[in-house]
């Protein structure tokens, strides 16, 4: 990939990021957070590679720690937007 | 097709699903299978990175594959909806400190083969920089949201941390000169540690909701500036989606706050401005109520607002406020609910509470929408919010808060103030609300406050 190809990614990912994000209600904000913050766990699949290339012991250790760090941002991540969401009811749905 | 295009593919897959599922995160209908997709892109994402043929170990993979997602599941399962923000904060930081680590790797991996350019190198410093700012931050943040940790700013802060930008600054330009010797990647990764650091000990409580927002936007960008290192499409993509979303909600936070972000990150107070003496606004003229009084002006009121603060979340209320509304609900009141951007701890975290205590997300209005309806309401009860409801920010063009955008809760008929005394909040002005015609003031806890009323309503 070029630089200028990468740069071209990067500009329109964020302008489409702010596309999405702008129209969200209040209420969503914590639960969008902590989703998005476990999108931003994708670190995990350059952690995978760093860890399991066999080029010396610092970098596979330096690559373990990161798969732990980002694995636990992505699970906890998910699952804690998860269970936030579950909570949000409307007069549609029967209270638990 | 090769191993190669297969991944390639599978990252565009990935890519589709995250932003279908940010998308889906946007209303709430559709937010549970936003996550969901989310998570599938991820799985789409580790599945095909597996394929890797420089992958040679899969041992220490699925070791941290399995401590990491042990540890984050119990985190996410523990956590209380009043620790959301530390819980975010702490996500944040470890998935800074995972660029932080990953961009390390590869730039040293890379050093050793003797094949660095510039362009890597710019990438390696600035994942470096902005990494481990949001590692550390995060968990200073974190320690001071978790309460274990409540020192402020120190004299001469500012000139340290003018030091140690200067330092970071001179190091990244190292990195870039002679990639070769890495002990200047490491000094940039200390400097931006202590950065960090120094970044987020003096920010005050209140302003937490912005700190939270701006890390994301961080770690969002450290996971772009990782791709850049690792030539990755898939972490330049999701990371700036991310990123740019943690920009608009650390904006959206700013505004709410009538605070720049430079006065929030530098730890200025709105200066200027007259402080009006709190004996001057108060006098003889704040009137004082009981939960009985409160019951008997309920009783027959059609619409009621409930203005929720902090203050309600520290008391515990949220169930208790819960069992207010039903009640009146059950005697034919309209209850809503009206929420200012930054009644809680991190954006929407007020929603996440009232939700938990099972308040129909219907009920709960933004202050853009609620603002128009007080003038048609009968009785506004404010429970342990102050600033956000103070009419100075609309009358007072020399006030510290002029500006800001409150909730107009003096337009209602009657205005019930639950508070446990005249104190001021965030921005240390006294509030005229609480001494103005239309309100009464509840004094207390405001969980024993909401549930006298309620008592006295059932009694009556």
């Amino acid at each position: 990939m070029t630089l200028l190809i990468a740069l071209t990614l990067f500009v329109l990912a964020v302008f489409l990021g702010m596309e999405l994000i702008s129209k969200v209600p209040a209420t969503l904000h914590t639960p969008l957070m902590s989703g998005s913050n476990a999108v931003s766990g994708i670190t995990l699949i350059g952690a995978l590679v760093s860890a399991g290339t066999d080029h010396s012991t610092l970098t596979t250790l330096l690559g373990f720690v990161a798969v732990v760090l980002a694995t636990i941002n992505v699970v906890g991540g998910f699952l804690v937007t998860g269970r936030m969401l579950s909570m949000f009811s409307s007069g549609g749905r029967k209270r638990s | 097709m090769s191993a190669a295009d297969v991944t390639s593919v599978a990252y565009l897959v990935a890519a589709v699903l995250f932003i279908l599922g940010l998308k889906g995160l946007a209303r709430p209908r559709t937010a549970p299978r936003g996550n969901l997709l989310g998570a599938s892109g991820m799985l789409v994402a580790i599945l095909a990175t597996l394929l890797d043929r420089s992958i040679v170990d899969f041992r220490v993979l699925l070791a941290g594959l399995v401590v990491g997602s042990a540890i984050g599941a119990v985190l996410a399962v523990r956590v209380q909806m009043t620790g959301m923000p530390q819980l975010v904060a702490l996500f944040n930081g470890f998935g800074g400190g995972a660029s932080v680590l990953v961009a390390g790797a590869s730039f040293l991996a890379v050093v050793d083969e003797g094949l660095v350019d510039n362009q890597l190198a710019i990438a390696a410093a600035l994942t470096a920089l902005i990494g481990v700012v949001t590692l550390t931050g995060s968990l200073v943040a974190f320690a001071k949201l978790q309460e274990v940790l409540s020192l402020g700013g120190f004299r001469g802060q500012g000139v340290l941390r003018a030091v140690l930008a200067v330092v970071a600054v001179a190091a990244a330009v190292m990195v870039v000169v002679s990639p070769a010797d890495t002990g200047w990647f490491w000094l940039l990764v200390g400097a931006g540690a202590l950065l960090g650091i120094l970044g987020t000990v003096a920010i005050g409580g209140a302003d937490m909701p912005v700190v939270i927002a701006l890390l994301n936007a961080f770690s969002g960008l450290a996971a772009s500036t990782a791709g850049f290192v690792l030539d990755n499409p898939l972490l330049i993509i999701a990371g700036s989606l991310v990123g740019a979303s943690g920009v608009i909600l650390t904006q959206i936070m700013c505004t709410s706050m009538n605070r720049s972000l430079f006065d929030v990150v530098f730890g200025s107070m709105a200066t200027g401005g007259v402080v009006a003496d709190a004996d001057e606004v108060y006098g003889d003229r704040v009137t004082s109520t009981s939960a009985e009084e409160v019951a008997m002006i309920l009783e027959v009121a059609e619409r009621v607002v409930i203005v929720p603060g902090y203050g309600l979340a520290v008391a515990q209320a949220q169930h208790a406020v819960r069992d207010l509304m039903r009640t009146l609900n059950d005697a034919g009141t309209e209850v809503v609910f009206g929420i200012h951007p930054v009644a809680g701890r991190m954006p929407g975290h007020m929603n996440v509470l009232l939700a938990e205590a099972e308040i129909d997300y219907e009920c709960l209005l933004d202050m853009d929408q609620v603002n128009p309806t007080f003038a048609q309401t009968d009785v506004t009860i404010v429970i342990g919010a102050n600033d956000v409801v103070n009419p100075l920010a609309r009358t007072d063009p020399n006030s510290p808060i002029a500006g800001m955008p409150v909730l107009n809760v003096d337009e209602s008929r009657t205005v019930v103030v639950i508070k446990r005394s005249l104190g001021a909040g965030f921005a240390g002005i006294p509030n005229p609300l609480f001494a103005a015609d239309g309100t009464l003031m509840l004094f207390g806890d405001g969980k024993k406050a909401v549930l006298d009323v309620v008592a006295a309503l059932l009694n009556a």
